[in-house]
């Protein structure tokens, strides 16, 4: 293939209708009919529900109805959770559509009252009276596992929703043997996504065909399709599930949410399109946070620096009821990348899920190895301190050599590929570490404080091996799945089961098939989030899209090319093996007159005059790709700061992060990729926390006081990469959608730290924070 | 979230505005900007039944400079003092406040009368105001009259204007040239209301001793409030470091702040210490100008 | 949100129309419109849901996100802070003006080259906010572009392309400059 497009800086297809207004996104639909769906929300975080009055509020004029869990009974099921995982004594007390007899947090739903127009739905919501019996509340992680804590749930006693251990090696050995051990307790804090559209849904039934319509602001309309069957028990080859433009969704779109087969219900119910539509308020108590954990961790050494084990005790906070793929974000996607890059031999994980009464938690950006990586990194750091070691040289000293992959890792999964000292190297050289190193010693003397912060990481997405997930209680394989079809006047359709909403695949996957088939991107229309129109495809999270999905396409591509070349050696009477294919065209060896372009075959292919033998009309190709292993990017970032020794304030003088993803489809949408990453892990370092009060009431349920950062608290990120291929990807891709997540938060702890001289300090390192520790300690 | 209903006239004329006010009390709540209220209607925060639109009355944005001071109408929009260069080079102080509140959507639009008469604590302009020997002029049916900035703030969100009575104008005694001032606000990020907010405005005589100073402190208390102590100990004092100090640990001693999620008392008073320090500092090295 | 004790509120009026409904006369990027709204409606819920222009959105609703950013007779203003009945006789642009025959704004181009969008949700605002920054500055510098568009946040960029995009459509739109 003589042009290249795959590797290049392709600008992107989706920018045209995003730049011109033009994004079609849930709430800018208007079927003809709509009528607006609210819902009554519990201000109580745990509370019997006496008696709901809904005779006001329906008698509105306007009103269509208002219903309640009594209405929906035998309607609609409960909620569950689709990723439950094995020898965890896993409970899954059942999540109901709207509550019955009891709330569990602040915001679970009790009502709905559909109306005409949103206003006067609202209005009507403030007639619907309920009656609430308040019952005692616990919030806290630690607190609900104590003895004597409310229970949130009769059938998860102690509050406790599971028990996980994952372990290799023989961790009491090389714990004993350690010559330090050092240990300290972290809090990775509880944070909520923002995406900045808030979710919304629009459902319509057609009684002629029993077709249900679902559109919905999903990162995965396959995954609402087949619960929401389920919960409906609506036959699922008869429910249409469309995503279209999603403005974001790191995690909180991945869920199929109670209100949502509510929306399905009523548009059944009342014969009309159904709309609704969140508010941020809502959005904030209603759509799933992230994270939420405690960790005990210890870390074993040698007195050379040498890491030999890590041991973890976590509590991890589910929430008040068990999201769709809540289990396994704490568990699966957290204790098999404790060692992070390092060659560790041994390493345990215990986790506890905790139910709490507060909005239930799932997958947030990273889910799981955020929460993995920041425990190890901030130990490394605190192993440096205490053996007065360069914490660079900790992390060169015990990478994992790069003649090991792929890696059998001690807790268990094989790291596909990987070469982390140049990642360092880079990293070091770019922000020049000597030298800041030798200017924060002249600092330190005049009592000014600055400080570095590293960060390497290792990271699992590329979700993932079926065999791998399902045998992890996940509840569906999660391969790829793709239609390539080149249409007779040589255009080209790609059918995706991957639901973008940001990362760019409408123009990466083009370049992959324009890459294969020397088609021009102009010519390639990318096609997702549409359950009727795009072969099955468990849609766009945990860094899948590019590495899975785009290997699925790759296939189908090269499908397509291999049968295209067949029809082409027929239509020029020569052999397969006598043609070569380049810039879209194939030719006869040594007779470049003699060929045919792609866009001839396909004609071709259409008219089906004279085809080959046993080839059937068409060029189309689909392929359901199931990856043998996860893909496995890494990197090392450096973050530095200055202090304000006054105020404690904390200002990033730089941050630089190198990054390996495998081979880059579009380095220009790679770079995006991590700014936006880094930038949300930086936050959660800085400012984002979720906070509630003692009586389970969101004290941050607005942007007034979650705090997300604008562009004035942004640093400026730069950015560089090593390449690295996945051996076992089709085209040697790796995701990189969530490692400058993974790697970010540590960064900052870390040159935090590093500045002041302290051990640790919890996340978001406020200055008040800092100041207390060079003024209060 | 959705306001509830209210009706809304838009007068054109003040005498108009004022005979509304008058007939329908406390029924009716004055729009200017918008910038607060709105979002307090749409959180369902308040039911006004009316709401009196003043956008259109016209005479009453205007910044200028009289020869007995600053006159400021109350419908002056944020940003325009912030691009004033008579207020950036004489009363810089209020260049600080214009610049550190909202965003530029938010300035844009947002009122320095309607900031006032919505009073939060941590009121930029009423802290800023404060530094200054403010005087509000206020209209009511019967006539015309000065409230002191001093009298203005009653309680969180209560001011001494009477429901019937627009504020109108912001008058300000003509600043000297060696006169300085600044305003610094602590903030956890862009738009965000002051975690502290200290404003200082002072004049020197020719000495370098403090002839006049008047500090204000934001979010310290129910309303913006003065730390009179502090400026108490800095009148004849000679301008530096030594004077500083102390009136700064003055000012975080008479400052009442509340632990809350911006942070704790005890993290407040500390900050109101470097703040008010590093105000007295910038707003001398201003009047040495 | 939801009454706690079961507090019965008075039955507001009937809704929509029949409530005081005002007319008001908008001109929407080079339209006149005369429309009826209730004074409560917002200038942002006017323009989506009255005239159909959904290219300014929602993103929260505090004020804080400057997703509904649009020019109000020239300044960017959060039109989910503005009641429609506020809009009376002004000129508003959204984001569908700028290539009203197809042809990309040099705003528009230059978030396309630096990739400047990634979801796409806060493009229109941020787009706008710039856009009145360079009407008045077509060379800022750094901190003037991430002060103009401290008003809107983006979840996806991390601001680091949106930044470079602003300033090179400055580039593009000095004077002199095709």
């Amino acid at each position: 293939m003589a042009q290249k497009v795959f590797g290049e800086r392709v600008l992107r297809k989706e920018d045209d209708r995003f730049l011109t207004g033009r994004g079609s996104y849930v709430a800018d639909m208007l079927p003809p009919g709509t009528v607006y769906a609210v819902f009554v929300r519990s201000p109580y975080a745990h509370a019997r529900i006496v008696r709901i009055n809904t005779a006001k509020a329906a008698k509105l004029r306007g009103v269509l109805g208002v219903l309640t869990a009594q209405d929906l009974k035998d309607e609609v099921g409960s909620i569950f959770t689709a990723w439950t995982i094995p020898n965890s004594d896993l409970k899954t007390p059942p999540y109901y559509p709207l509550a019955r007899d009891v709330v569990r947090y602040q915001g679970e739903a009790v009502a709905v009252v559909v109306a005409e127009n949103p206003y006067l739905a609202e209005d009507a919501r403030e007639l619907v009276e309920v009656e609430y019996d308040p019952l005692p509340v616990v919030v806290d992680t630690e607190a609900a596992v104590k003895k004597g804590a409310p229970q949130v749930h009769g059938e998860a006693p102690g509050n406790v929703a599971f028990k996980w251990t994952l372990a290799g090696g023989d961790v009491d050995a090389v714990f004993r043997e350690a010559e330090v051990v050092v240990s300290q307790r972290f809090v990775n804090q509880r944070l909520q996504p923002t995406a900045l559209e808030p979710r919304a849904a629009i459902a319509q039934y057609e009684p002629g065909t029993k077709e249900l319509t679902l559109f919905v602001t999903s990162q995965n309309p396959f995954v609402h399709r087949l619960i929401l069957s389920l919960v409906l028990k609506h036959p699922e080859h008869l429910i249409r599930v469309v995503a279209p433009d999603v403005g974001g969704g790191f995690g909180s779109k991945i869920p199929c949410y109670p209100w949502e087969a509510v929306v399905c219900h009523l548009a059944m119910r009342f014969g009309r399109p159904v709309k609704w539509v969140e508010d941020r308020t809502e959005n904030y108590v209603a759509t799933t946070h992230g994270r939420d954990h405690v960790q005990y961790v210890d870390l074993a050494a040698k007195k050379d620096g040498t890491i030999l084990g890590i041991k973890a005790r976590v509590l991890a906070n589910m929430g008040a009821y068990l999201s769709t793929a809540a289990p396994g974000i704490p568990t699966i996607l957290f204790g098999f990348m404790v060692g992070g890059c390092y060659a560790i031999k041994a390493g345990r994980v215990e986790v506890t899920g905790v139910f709490s009464n507060t909005t239930p938690v799932d997958a947030y950006r990273g889910a799981g190895r955020p929460e993995a990586l920041f425990l190890l990194e901030r130990m490394v750091d605190i192993l440096a301190r205490k053996l007065t070691k360069d914490p660079a040289e900790i992390r060169r000293k015990n990478f994992i050599p790069p003649d090991k992959f792929p890696y059998p890792s001690a807790m268990g999964l094989t790291y596909d590929s990987g070469n982390y000292e140049p990642t360092l190297k880079k990293a070091l050289a770019k922000v020049g570490y000597d030298r800041l190193r030798k200017e924060q010693a002249e600092a330190r003397k005049k009592g000014k404080l600055m400080g570095i912060g590293l960060s390497a990481y290792v990271e699992i997405c590329g979700l993932g091996p079926s065999s791998v997930v399902t045998s992890t209680g996940f509840a569906g394989g999660l391969w790829g799945g793709s239609t390539v079809r080149v249409h007779p006047t040589g255009k080209a359709t790609v059918y995706t089961g991957g639901h973008p909403h940001g990362q760019g695949e409408e123009t990466t996957f083009a370049q992959i098939v324009a890459q294969e088939l020397g088609i021009p991107v102009a010519d390639i229309e990318v096609v997702h989030g549409d359950t009727k129109l795009t072969p099955y495809g468990q849609g766009t999270y945990g860094s899948r899209t590019t590495p899975v999905e785009g290997g699925s396409v790759a296939l189908s591509a090269r499908k397509v090319r291999d049968k295209a070349r067949k029809i082409a050696a027929h239509l020029l009477e020569a052999r397969e093996e006598d043609l070569d294919f380049a810039d879209g065209k194939f030719f006869v060896r040594g007779s470049p007159k003699a060929s045919k372009t792609i866009q001839e075959v396909a004609w071709a292919a259409y008219m089906a005059g004279s085809m080959p033998k046993d080839v059937e009309p068409i060029l189309d190709a689909t392929t359901f790709y199931d990856p043998s292993n996860f893909v496995f990017p890494f990197g090392c970032h450096v973050c530095v700061v200055d202090v304000d020794r006054d105020t404690g304030q904390v200002s990033i003088r730089r941050y630089v992060a190198v990054d390996d993803c495998g081979n880059q489809i579009n380095p220009m949408i790679v770079e995006g990729q991590v700014h936006g990453g880094v930038l949300q892990g930086l936050a959660q370092a800085m400012l984002e926390q979720t906070v509630y009060d003692e009586n389970g009431n969101l004290l941050t349920n607005s942007l007034l006081e979650y705090l997300v950062p604008t562009a004035m608290e942004a640093p400026n990120i730069e950015t560089d990469s090593t390449v690295t291929p996945s051996p076992h990807n089709p085209i040697g891709v790796k995701g990189v959608g969530e490692t400058g997540t993974i790697a970010s938060s540590q960064a900052y702890v870390n040159a935090v730290c590093d500045a002041i001289g302290v051990d640790h300090i919890d996340m978001p390192i406020t200055p008040e924070k800092v100041w207390r520790s060079l003024h209060k300690k | 979230m959705q306001a509830r209903s209210f009706d809304y006239v838009r007068p054109a004329t003040m005498a108009q505005a004022l005979k509304v006010l008058r007939e329908e009390g406390s029924r009716a709540k004055v729009l200017a900007g918008g910038q607060s209220l709105i979002p307090v209607l749409k959180l369902r925060l308040a039911e006004p039944k009316l709401l009196v639109d003043i956008g259109r009355i016209p005479g009453l944005a205007f910044i200028e400079e009289r020869r007995d001071g600053l006159r400021i109408g109350a419908m002056t929009r944020h940003r325009d003092l912030g691009l004033s260069k008579l207020v950036r080079d004489k009363y810089t102080l209020l260049s600080d406040a214009a610049a550190s509140l909202g965003d530029p959507q938010v300035r844009n639009l947002g009122t320095i009368g309607g900031s006032l008469a919505h009073a939060d604590p941590a009121s930029d302009w009423g802290t800023a105001l404060l530094a200054f020997e403010t005087d509000l002029v206020v209209r009511g049916q019967q006539g015309t009259r000065a409230i002191s900035i001093d009298k203005f703030f009653k309680d969180t969100f209560t001011t001494a204007l009477r429901p019937s009575e627009l504020l109108i104008e912001i008058r300000i005694p003509k600043a000297e040239r060696t006169d300085g001032g600044a305003y610094l606000k602590l903030k956890r990020k862009t738009g965000d209301f002051a975690t502290v907010g200290v404003a200082v405005q002072l004049g020197l005589d020719e000495k370098g001793t403090v002839a006049g100073v008047r500090i204000g402190l934001a979010a310290m208390g129910p309303t913006p409030m003065r730390a009179k102590k502090a400026e108490e100990i800095l009148v004849g004092r000679r301008a530096g470091p030594t004077a500083f100090a102390e009136a700064a640990k003055v000012a975080a001693e008479e400052a009442r702040p509340a632990s809350d999620l911006r942070g704790s008392a005890e993290f407040k008073r500390a900050m109101v210490e470097v703040y008010a320090r590093r105000a007295l500092e910038t707003a001398t090295k201003r009047a040495g100008r | 949100m939801t009454t706690k004790r079961g507090k019965a509120r008075r039955a507001t009026r009937a809704p929509a129309k029949e409530n005081g409904g005002h007319v008001i006369t908008v001109t929407v990027n080079g339209t006149k419109y005369v429309r009826t709204v209730e004074p409560r409606v917002l200038l942002v819920d006017f323009i989506r849901d009255e005239l159909r222009l959904t290219g300014t959105h929602v993103g929260c609703d505090t004020s804080h996100c400057g997703a509904c950013t649009v020019l109000a007779d020239g300044h960017a203003v959060k039109s989910c802070t503005m009641l429609a009945v506020q809009a009376d006789g002004a000129e508003v642009t959204t984001i569908e003006a700028l290539a009203p025959k197809g042809r990309l704004h040099p705003l528009q181009e230059a978030f396309k080259e630096h990739h400047g969008l990634q979801c796409g949700y806060c493009t229109p605002g941020v787009v706008l906010a710039a856009l009145e920054l360079l009407q008045v500055e077509n060379a800022p510098t750094e901190e003037a572009i991430r002060t103009a568009i401290s008003g809107n946040i983006c979840r996806c960029t991390g601001y680091v392309n949106i930044v470079r995009a602003i300033s090179a459509a400055g580039d593009m739109m000095r004077p002199g400059r095709k």
